[in-house]
């Protein structure tokens, strides 16, 4: 019992830590959450962490609450998945709460007003860094497919206001008749 | 009742966000900005910066921020909650189909079909945010009015960082926000 205890502490602590350390979320989390769990407590072993990395991934939602939920599930059942879900949501819900009570005093001063005008800036630059990344990507594939997609859900997003929703439920179904015609075609050949 | 709202919408959010990272910001505007009008786009792009800069998934900080400024703390776990629990039920039902029939093929293709349409929303999203930042009411040298050329270099400038560099956003950030004090008391 008394391990149990102290599985479930190690969890969400460990959670909590690496949630708060996160940057930028995302994909950042998961070579630290390797390290922790297959390195360090050899909770997991390195081809399951590749497995959980992969379901975390194809999963909507942020990786971060992905990865975790996996990782908590895997450690220690249902009780183990809600102690890192409950982990890696805490540290952004409190600073974020922190900074949400004064931004409503301090948004109307001049520095502040200064310091948000460069950070817009600074966060148009960085996605269009992942546009540019994300983008290449996508051409370099050299299927057609994929470059008509990209083109005209921007075209449906942007110009025609298009519900993204409803993009991403076309889009979705595309890719699946895509990936079966596929794997069909690649049946045939052998 | 707001809470319910608040809950649902976050839950399209986390539910429809695939692909990580950013592919939750145009859902977010969607959302927050242009359905419920919670947030203002100054505020949106607040939030973003503020993300950004803070530990995280941005949907988790969006909902917590959106919360808060709607309907308090109650309303931040009410948007939370909702942000999280898709993510529950699909993490665990994909992690046991994956176990059972050992792949995610056509899980898989579903995400390659979709990433195209992640960037291009990325993309719109972010050019709604470049806008605001070039010509937006918010900028204290623009005035509301003509194009904030300190924005602009700023951007221009840490683009050329981040393609030719590789450095982390988050000096970029930091690095954006002081160039900004100093140019706009400077000019």
């Amino acid at each position: 019992m008394k391990t149990k205890q102290e599985r479930y502490r190690k969890l969400f602590l460990s959670t909590f830590q690496l949630s708060a350390c996160t940057f930028g979320g995302g994909f950042v989390i998961i070579p630290l959450m390797r390290k922790k769990f297959v390195e360090e407590l050899h909770w997991i072993e390195e081809q399951e962490m590749m497995d959980l990395t992969a379901i975390a991934q194809s999963s909507p939602g942020a990786i971060a609450v992905n990865a975790s939920i996996l990782v908590g599930y895997h450690v220690a059942g249902l009780p183990g998945a809600l102690l890192t879900v409950l982990g890696t949501v805490l540290p952004p819900l409190i600073i974020i709460s922190v900074i949400s009570f004064f931004y409503a005093a301090f948004r109307d001063s001049a520095i502040v007003n200064m310091t948000m005008a460069g950070l817009l800036a600074g966060v148009a630059a960085v996605i269009c860094d992942v546009v540019i990344t994300m983008g290449k990507g996508i051409l370099r594939e050299k299927r057609l497919l994929p470059a008509a997609v990209l083109f005209l859900s921007f075209a449906a997003v942007r110009f025609f206001e298009i519900n993204i929703i409803a993009v991403i439920l076309v889009c979705g179904v595309i890719g699946a008749a895509d990936t079966l015609l596929r794997e069909r075609a690649g049946k045939e050949k052998l | 009742m707001i809470y319910l709202k608040l809950f649902w919408s976050f839950f399209q959010i986390g539910l429809f966000s695939i692909g990580g990272g950013y592919a939750a910001m145009p859902l977010i505007e969607h959302q927050v900005v242009e359905l419920h009008s919670w947030l203002t786009m100054t505020q949106f792009a607040d939030i973003m910066a503020i993300a950004e800069m803070t530990p995280g998934p941005i949907a988790i900080n969006s909902a917590t921020f959106t919360g808060i400024q709607v309907a308090g703390l109650v309303g931040a776990l009410a948007a939370t909650a909702g942000c999280v629990l898709p993510s529950c039920v699909i993490v665990m039902t994909l992690a046991w189909v994956y176990y059972r029939f050992r792949g995610l093929t056509i899980v898989q293709g579903i995400l390659a079909g979709l990433r195209p349409a992640v960037v291009a929303m990325i993309a719109s999203a972010g050019l709604s945010l470049m806008k605001l930042s070039f010509f937006g009411p918010q900028s204290p040298s623009g005035g509301g009015s003509g194009v904030d050329y300190v924005a602009v270099a700023i951007f221009a400038a840490g683009l050329l960082v981040l393609r030719k560099w590789k450095v982390s956003p988050i000096y970029v950030m930091g690095g954006a926000g002081l160039t900004g004090v100093l140019l706009y008391i400077l000019l």
